[in-house]
C-alpha cells in the first residue's frame, strides 16, 4: 500500500498533481451550485416582496 | 425543407426551453464522467505499465494532457458560441460562451500545474519560457481577460458583445499553442498523438489518455449546462417564466 502511494519516489509530484485536479473538479461543482441557490434565493426575496407591494 | 431538426435547435435557442433541457441531461452527463473518470483512473494507476524512462512519474500525463486538450477545445467552442451570439444576437449562445469560461480558465491552470509537477522530476524545473507552457499561460490570461470583461461591464448584452469580441480574437492562439512544439526548439516534447502520424505511446496509454479525455469532457458538459442555468437565472430574473417557475415550487427548484 505504501509502494503505491510511493510511487517510486515519485509520489510528491504525482500526488500533487491527481489531488489538486480531483480537488479543483469537486470545488468546482460546489461552487456553481452554491452560486445558483444564491441567485435562486434572490429571487425568491423579489417575487416576495412585489407580492407584498401588490397586497398593500 | 425545413427538418425536425432544424425546429429543434429553434426551440432549444429560447432560455425558456433550455433551462429544463439542461435539468434533465445534466444527470445523465454526470452517471457518463464518473463511470469514465472510475475506469480512467483505474487504467492510469494499475493497468499502464510503468514507463522505462521516465519511471512512474509519467502517469501525470493521464491528467496532464486531458486537461491541457480541454483546455484549447473549450476555448473553441467559446469562441464558436461567441460568433453565434454576435451574428444572430442569440441570448443563449451569449449565455453558453460566458458559462463556458471558468470550466476552461481551470483546465488551462490545471494542465500549466500538471505541466509543472510532470516538469520538476523530468526536467528539472517547474516552470521554464518555453512557447509550449507560455502560449498556455497567455491562454489562462484570455480567459480571465474575458470573464473580467465580462463582470465589468454592468449592461448583459454590451458584455456580451465586448468579450466575445475577446474571446475571437483571442482564438489566434490556439494554433500558436497546438504547433508551438513544431514552430520553435522548445524543451517541451512534441505531440504524442498526431492525426497523421503513428503513435509514439504504447496503445495502452493512449486509450488511458483518451478515457480520462472523454471523462473530463463529460465532466466540462455536467458543469457547464448547470452554470448556463444560473446564468439564465440571472439574466432573464425580468422575464415571466423565470418568476413563475420560482414562485411555483421554490422549495423543489432549490434542491435541484
Amino acid at each position: 500500500m505504501s509502494d503505491f502511494f510511493a510511487m517510486g519516489g515519485h509520489g510528491f509530484f504525482i500526488w500533487m498533481s491527481f489531488g489538486v485536479t480531483a480537488l479543483f473538479m469537486v470545488i468546482e461543482v460546489i461552487a456553481v451550485k452554491r452560486s445558483r441557490q444564491t441567485v435562486l434565493k434572490q429571487l425568491l426575496r423579489l417575487a416576495r416582496a412585489d407580492l407584498r407591494k401588490a397586497q398593500s | 425543407m425545413v427538418s425536425e431538426n432544424a425546429i429543434a435547435w429553434y426551440h432549444f435557442s429560447s432560455p425558456k426551453n433550455f433551462y429544463p433541457l439542461a435539468g434533465r441531461l445534466i444527470p445523465w452527463f454526470w452517471g457518463l464522467a464518473v463511470i469514465l473518470l472510475v475506469v480512467g483512473l483505474y487504467m492510469s494507476f494499475f493497468v499502464a505499465p510503468t514507463d522505462y524512462k521516465q519511471g512512474e512519474s509519467y502517469r501525470i500525463i493521464f491528467v496532464h494532457v486531458p486537461a491541457a486538450w480541454m483546455s484549447m477545445f473549450i476555448y473553441l467552442v467559446m469562441a464558436a458560441y461567441a460568433i453565434i451570439g454576435l451574428t444572430w444576437k442569440l441570448r443563449m449562445a451569449e449565455m453558453m460562451a460566458s458559462a463556458l469560461a471558468p470550466t476552461g480558465a481551470m483546465f488551462t491552470f490545471l494542465a500549466l500545474w500538471t505541466g509543472a509537477f510532470w516538469g520538476k522530476p523530468t526536467w528539472g524545473a517547474y516552470w521554464v519560457w518555453d512557447a509550449r507552457l507560455t502560449s498556455e499561460l497567455i491562454l489562462l490570461f484570455l480567459y480571465i481577460g474575458y470573464m473580467s470583461l465580462q463582470s465589468a461591464i454592468d449592461d448583459p448584452r454590451r458584455a456580451a458583445r465586448a468579450s466575445a469580441l475577446l474571446a475571437i480574437v483571442g482564438v489566434i492562439n490556439l494554433p500558436v499553442i497546438y504547433w508551438s512544439v513544431k514552430w520553435w526548439n522548445t524543451l517541451h516534447q512534441g505531440a504524442s498523438v498526431s492525426p497523421t502520424m503513428a503513435p509514439k505511446m504504447a496503445s495502452i496509454m493512449i486509450t488511458t489518455m483518451l478515457v480520462m479525455t472523454f471523462a473530463f469532457w463529460m465532466y466540462t458538459i455536467a458543469v457547464v449546462l448547470m452554470r448556463a442555468r444560473r446564468v439564465i437565472l440571472e439574466r432573464e430574473r425580468q422575464t415571466s417564466w423565470v418568476m413563475e417557475m420560482v414562485n411555483a415550487d421554490p422549495q423543489a427548484e432549490m434542491k435541484k
